[in-house]
């Protein structure tokens, strides 16, 4: 294939700019390749963060040609190679340098909620007994390898900056998760209401759609979500039930 | 210049897998105080990419097994050349730690009767890998890192250790730099757990990830603690050849658990062609036998697939080399032929093998529902590291520095076997932090030597020194690399060995010159310098362990020496930095095994 133009962006917190290098593309190579072979012929000091260079460790997110992507998984012959290549930071985080960004607010947002708590151990082994059925949504949630491109797309957080009253799809999931866990005895509805901002999301299934794990964000996780918090906070004869409980 | 900051705890542990995890949470549940390093950011570190499963005898699916037959699976697959006392103890103790995880929120696949299912892996005699799906290493590793940030640990993330500070003989500590801004670190411990990982990127084609550099083993060896077995590193049989970009990613040995077969060009299933002595009363003797075996007839023998990892990746490299591999230097490996076995066929591949189907859809165009797959051995896993005593995991030369997981050596003697490896981690992450806890508890704060770590800064500042005249990182790096693959590879004799060393030496030397342009901050290229030292050592290690031992043996295969030989079989191979700076090799008389062992060992043949 020909040499190809890549349009990167290079610079810190303060200031920077895309700058082009040229390089060649051969047969299979994903954008990560590119950066690599850049940064051993070109710019030994271009910033990225990457591990696993097979799609299961989430640590290479970027925006390619606009596209929030994994670059090892990101096939050149997928894109348009006609006119220059655009890879790009994520930009719903900060900036530490070129394509590396600050991810650390996920992690202290997900410190916040409310951890796996199970019921009694159902054998005297302190094992459980679960159905496969039943564990089906809950395994398709924890596909999820944290690469933070949900968070990327979504609108609240990219345009809307809510980092502090919206937790983002993830973070979603992450709550469907344990809450739809057929041993987890906790309850996280008010959370999801008052801390995680659960009404910020309106259904626009972007996050769905950049998913490398293909999870169904939306479908599966977060309206049913909705639903519960709806029913448990919303729904008039849940509150009219409650006006007349007597209280503990 | 002293400009570092300082971090102070009981217990450092340097690796964020499922051992340091691991590590961590015990050191923390036992009253420590513990600081975590993560070379990346957390819940990224390499256990992420492991696949098929962990290997614990609860007999879920069949209740033949127990402890005792794992045991003898165990030690059999590494050609008894293992740590019979942590064979031991792994076999007890993986269910324990596998039912643990599921009280921490991990959701394995499911029995019909609602336990944890258990599926069957090259090697181990029953079905034994407890697993979700083709993704068992995400589900490890998240399910500790969201028990572990609720545990009071320090986590610091995307932090490389460049050295173990000691105080005259034990250890006192770390330092290293914080990949953000390069800013230095000084970690004042009483007890340190290495849980680093492997040696992978020493070799071109390679499944692991750029974090394993050998770091620990490196580390250890530079504070003076002995590496042994070095010699052995695992080939995995099945790694992707096709795209040249994508060459070495794994394909999980869970395919072959499933039925996959191995076939050469004229599509002939040639494991069946070559069964090893120590394996012929387990083997299938025909393909029908063995997808009996696959699913779950117990009046069946496993098929070929399933031996051991060193014996079925050297049988893919002698139908390549005999010319009768696939277009791309491989074989093919067909599971798409169980489509009409199984109800539900296609459906029933990607329910069962979700990250594989994926895999080769995006990085190959291949569909493995409807096609085969091309694959290769790829370098996957070191069986060698850091010598300890078996039942704390701490090395016998440095008090207070502990490892566990693949930096550490002993429990797969020269061929692990897949899915030993997390239950590994959990076993000996949890041995390790005990451990170090009470080795914390029991002795008092180490002091740091500033004249140690000032030495220390400039030797990892050097390189920016000569940004205009060294040798850029990334050529050298390469340079290593294709030297392991070529001359210290599947198969290796004495000359091309010999002729390593000289490259070795060569290598040094350019590395000892390399040279980065820009700053500290986030600079990649500054780290691979970093890195370089760390896979120098290892790389030597492995090429003088290999060369002191004259035989075939579980991962290492000599041409010079094709088969085994008795007295070889009663050593381990160990290294250590002398006094000159030069590297010492030795040999340490295997860990005998006990009355009961050989009793076991006996029961099982």
């Amino acid at each position: 294939m020909p040499a190809t133009t890549f349009r990167i962006w290079r610079g810190d917190r303060n200031a920077g700019a895309f700058k082009d290098y040229t390089t060649d593309v051969t047969d299979g190579m994903v954008v990560l390749d590119v950066i690599h072979q850049i940064q051993a012929e070109q710019a030994p000091d271009l910033a990225c963060r990457w591990n696993c260079k097979a799609g299961k460790c989430g640590s290479c997110s970027a925006e390619v040609n606009g596209m929030p992507k994994l670059m090892c998984m990101t096939r050149m012959d997928t894109l348009d190679m006609s006119a220059p290549v655009t890879v790009e930071p994520m930009k719903a985080f900060p900036l530490i340098r070129d394509l590396a960004t600050d991810v650390s607010w996920n992690y202290a947002v997900k410190k916040r909620i409310r951890p796996f708590r199970p019921r009694t151990p159902d054998a005297p082994d302190g094992s459980w007994r679960m159905k496969q059925a039943d564990v089906d949504r809950v395994q398709e949630f924890r596909k999820c390898i944290e690469c933070f491109l949900c968070q990327d797309v979504c609108h609240v957080l990219r345009d809307h900056h809510k980092h502090g009253e919206f937790v983002g799809p993830r973070f979603l999931v992450y709550t469907a998760a344990l809450e739809m866990h057929p041993l987890d005895t906790e309850d996280r509805l008010a959370d999801l209401k008052d801390e995680q901002g659960i009404g910020y999301c309106n259904i626009t299934k972007c996050c769905t759609k950049v998913c490398p794990e293909h999870i169904t964000i939306t479908d599966n996780a977060i309206i049913p979500l909705k639903e519960r918090v709806v029913d448990e906070y919303y729904d008039p004869l849940t509150r009219l039930f409650r006006i007349f409980k007597p209280r503990p | 210049m002293a400009s570092y900051q300082v971090h102070e705890h009981d217990v450092l542990v340097i690796g964020a897998g499922g051992a340091g995890l691991r590590a961590a949470i015990e050191a923390s549940a036992m009253g420590c105080s513990v600081g975590l390093v993560c070379k990346s950011l957390l819940g990224k570190a390499h256990t992420v990419m492991a696949e098929g499963g962990m290997a614990a005898a609860m007999a879920n699916v069949d209740d033949r097994d127990s402890w005792r037959v794992h045991f003898a699976d165990t030690m059999r697959g590494g050609q008894y050349l293992n740590n019979p006392v942590m064979a031991e103890l792994h076999a007890k103790e993986a269910p324990a730690r596998v039912r643990e995880l599921e009280a921490w929120g991990a959701v394995f696949d499911r029995t019909a009767d609602g336990r944890i299912l258990q599926r069957n892996f090259g090697g181990h005699r029953y079905p034994r890998l407890a697993h979700v799906g083709d993704r068992t290493g995400l589900e490890m590793i998240r399910t500790l890192q969201d028990h572990g940030v609720h545990q009071g640990i320090d986590v610091f993330m995307e932090m490389t250790v460049t050295r173990l500070l000691k105080d005259g003989g034990r250890i006192a500590g770390a330092f290293g730099y914080d990949r953000e801004l390069g800013r230095f670190r000084v970690w004042k411990a009483r007890a340190v757990v290495l849980a680093t990982g492997g040696i992978g990127r020493a070799y071109r084609i390679t499944s692991n990830s750029w974090e394993y550099t050998g770091d620990g083993q490196a580390l250890a060896y530079e504070a003076g603690a002995e590496l042994m077995d070095m010699e052995f590193v695992q080939f995995h049989p099945t790694g992707m050849v096709w795209p040249p970009s994508v060459r070495g990613i794994l394909v999980t040995e869970g395919v072959r658990g499933e039925g996959g077969r191995l076939l050469n060009r004229d599509g002939k299933r040639f494991m069946f062609d070559d069964i090893p002595d120590l394996y012929k009363n387990q083997v299938a003797k025909d393909p029908e036998e063995g997808w009996r075996y696959v699913t779950g007839d117990k009046g069946a023998n496993r098929p070929p697939e399933l031996l051991t990892r060193d014996h079925v990746a050297r049988c893919i490299n002698r139908e390549v080399k005999a010319g009768r591999g696939s277009p791309h230097g491989g074989v093919f490996l067909d599971i798409a032929w169980i489509k009409d076995r199984v109800p539900g066929g296609a459906e029933h591949i990607k329910k069962k093998l979700p990250g594989m189907y994926h895999q080769f859809k995006q990085l190959a165009n291949v569909d493995i529902t409807s096609e085969p797959m091309e694959v290769g051995p790829t370098t996957h896993y070191c069986m060698g590291g850091v010598r300890v005593d078996g039942r704390t995991q701490m090395s016998g030369l440095v008090p207070g520095l502990f490892a566990a997981g693949e930096v550490g050596a002993g429990l797969h003697g020269a061929n692990r076997l897949g899915g030993n490896s997390l239950s590994d981690l959990i076993v000996f992450g949890k041995i390790a932090g005990e451990h170090a806890a009470r080795f914390a508890k029991s002795n008092g704060a180490a002091a740091v030597n500033d004249a140690e770590v000032a030495e220390e800064e400039r030797r990892v500042l050097a390189p920016f020194e000569r940004a205009d005249s060294g040798e850029g990182p990334y050529k050298i790096q390469q340079d290593l690399q294709a030297t392991m693959q070529d001359l210290v590879g599947i198969v290796r004799t004495e000359n091309e060995m010999a002729k390593a060393m000289d490259v070795l030496t060569q290598l040094r030397r350019r590395a000892g010159a390399v040279g980065v342009a820009g700053n500290r901050e986030y600079n990649p290229g500054w780290h691979t310098c970093v890195d370089l030292r760390n896979l120098l050592i290892c790389s030597e290690a492995v090429a003088r362990s290999a060369l002191a031992r004259p035989e075939s043996r579980g991962a290492q295969f000599r041409d010079d020496y094709p088969s085994k030989s008795a007295e070889c079989g009663t050593y381990n191979v160990v290294v250590r930095k002398g006094p000159d700076g030069s590297m010492q090799v030795s040999k340490a008389p295997v860990v005998p095994m006990s009355e009961e062992h050989r009793a076991i060992i006996e029961e099982n043949k």
